[in-house]
């Protein structure tokens, strides 16, 4: 009874494990296939002569190459940004005692409730303004400084023995040579959390790329991609290949290092 | 002294960069959102800030009387609401049958939670294939089963439901895994205590299981209704809105209103409306969770 039970629970999960995935791997496949293959009934699920006819096409006509580099510039900087400037802030709000502490805390935790999309309209006049329009400084911005990764950091760090930066500075060590030594090396787990999800949503970001880079040289990858399916809306072929393309990346970074972006989630869950 | 009045400089200065940030980038543009509904700020004042005029609430006003943005208030809502529901419900299953130590789990999770990291708008793009009406994967399916087929996204009774079924497919994943955390949470002897007084596995389910989860219930509906609120990129990418702006959003009129027509002081009204819709469904979740341990 026991056994039955437990492999019907089995026999469901895998079910749903290949619906989860089927839109995926369907991408896949039709991304290898010819053009105009995939428009045939009933739909192939393989690919009767595998081609890289449209890996090619991105990279040489389309030249999507450039905005892969453009996604890994815009994606990689905005994670190390937002590594360097949320540890010393959420260092300094666990660690250090300063007037006024609580009340900044306080500010900042009223700040998560604002949805980012609320200053969208401003932030663009602003970024004009700033010279910073078609730039991918003006694209990695909102995402230099996020209030959810100071509280994880601030989290992460309240558990450093104070004990342990008090010696330092009875040994004489500066703030910033303590903040270097002995916290960068403690909260390292949490700023490799930080960093995936920095990277993750920058990679994936559509909204304000699309309203920041108008130039199509400097188009991040979903950009370039969301306009070239407009043009080429009948090629399923080439844009499943572009979709492909688009995701690689991400799963590259998820895959290897999912055990912290779950922690990441939880530990937002937690604060609540 | 000297000591106290150092680290208290030091935490200023780490806290600096931080602050000017989130400062200029966000407080500002927030504030200047909220003051940009009160005016007529179009192209002419993007180019000249003198042709901006105060018109007081007249976008709020013109809003009110605009069909067109109570449609896009209505699918934002049904979307919310009946996705959210949706995703909870998936999300819940998947972690009562995921949540216990058994053999493979962690790789379905691993699976069931993909989707939740993949780009929306390659996802999007996969979707409206899937979605075909000739060679799409699910009319060759619902073909087999004698039905369809289906115009999913050309016939604005099927456009929405076909959004929600892509966000659901995407979002259950991150609900599982918090509800995971939340039932592992819960302590055995609960459930040998109910087992002894004779409660059965539903009973256990009713009057353990639910009521200790619902603090993680509040807060994944909440983040679950304010993520589905800020819904764009799958419409835009698969139906621009349409047909007969039957999947138009309050993000994707906002987006239109504001950097396609450039009427900035109009969409910044919307803004604002959607900021106090999200801070509405805030108070609701501070609300519950103050009843609960009341």
């Amino acid at each position: 009874m026991r056994r039955l039970s437990s492999l019907l629970i089995y026999a469901a999960l895998v079910l749903v494990a290949l619906a989860i995935l089927m839109p995926v791997l369907w991408m896949v496949s039709v991304s290898f296939m010819p053009s105009g293959s995939a428009n045939t009934y009933p739909p192939p699920w393989i690919p009767r002569h595998p081609t890289l006819v449209h890996y090619r096409e991105l990279f040489t006509r389309l030249e999507i190459g450039r905005h892969l580099i453009n996604s890994a510039i815009v994606s990689v900087s905005a994670a190390v940004l937002s590594v360097l400037v949320t540890s010393m802030a959420g260092y300094a709000l666990a660690k250090l005692r300063f007037r006024g502490r609580q009340y900044l805390t306080g500010l900042l935790v009223a700040g998560m409730v604002v949805p980012a999309q609320v200053a969208m309209l401003p932030l663009f006049l602003l970024v004009k303004w700033f010279g910073l329009v078609n730039t991918f400084g003006g694209a990695i911005i909102p995402l230099a400084a996020p209030i959810f990764g100071i509280f994880l950091v601030r989290q992460y760090a309240l558990s450093i023995p104070d004990a342990l930066l008090d010696a330092a500075r009875v040994d004489g060590a500066s703030e910033f040579r303590i903040y270097r030594s002995i916290v960068l090396p403690a909260i390292r787990p949490v700023l490799i959390t930080l960093a995936i999800f920095t990277f993750v949503a920058a990679w994936n970001d559509f909204m304000w790329p699309l309203i920041v880079l108008n130039d199509e040289s400097r188009y991040t990858l979903p950009v370039a991609l969301a306009t070239l399916s407009g043009e080429h809306a009948q090629d399923a072929e080439l844009m499943m290949a572009g979709a492909v393309l688009t995701v690689l990346p991400v799963l590259a970074v998820f895959f290897p290092l999912q055990r912290y972006y779950v922690q990441g989630i939880l530990a937002g869950s937690v604060k609540g | 002294m000297t000591t106290e009045r150092s680290t208290s400089r030091a935490a200023w200065l780490f806290l600096t960069p931080a602050l000017v940030l989130i400062g200029v980038f966000f407080v500002l543009p927030v504030i200047a959102s909220l003051l940009l509904s009160f005016t007529d700020f179009d192209i002419y004042a993007v180019a000249d800030l003198r042709n901006a005029r105060i018109v007081g609430v007249k976008n709020y006003g013109d809003l009110l009387h605009a069909p067109i943005f109570w449609t896009a208030l209505r699918n934002t809502a049904f979307f919310a609401v009946v996705g959210g529901t949706l995703t909870m419900a998936a999300a819940l299953a998947a972690a009562l049958a995921l949540a216990a130590r058994r053999p493979f789990n962690g790789f379905f999770r691993t699976i069931y939670f993909t989707p939740f990291v993949l780009t929306v708008v390659a996802i999007a793009i996969m979707w409206r294939y899937l979605y075909h009406p000739r060679y799409g994967l699910l009319n060759y399916l619902l073909g087999l089963a004698g039905l369809g087929p289906i115009d999913f996204l050309g016939d604005p009774h099927w456009s929405m439901p076909a959004i929600i079924v892509l966000a659901v497919w995407r979002n259950f994943g991150y609900g599982m895994l918090i509800f995971i955390a939340g039932l592992q949470a819960i302590p055995a002897q609960l459930y040998e205590a109910a087992q002894l007084d004779g409660a059965g596995a539903w009973a256990r389910f009713r009057h353990v299981t639910l009521p200790m989860l619902r603090p993680t219930f509040v807060f994944v509906g909440v983040i679950t209704a304010i993520g589905f609120f800020q819904l764009f990129t799958e419409p835009y990418v698969l139906t621009q809105g349409g047909p007969l702006k039957s999947t138009l959003s309050v993000m994707l009129y906002m987006y239109e209103e504001g950097f396609r027509w450039w009427r900035i002081g109009h969409a910044a009204a919307v803004a604002v409306v959607f900021f106090l819709i999200v801070l509405f469904v805030t108070w609701l979740q501070l609300r519950l969770q103050r009843e609960r341990t009341a």
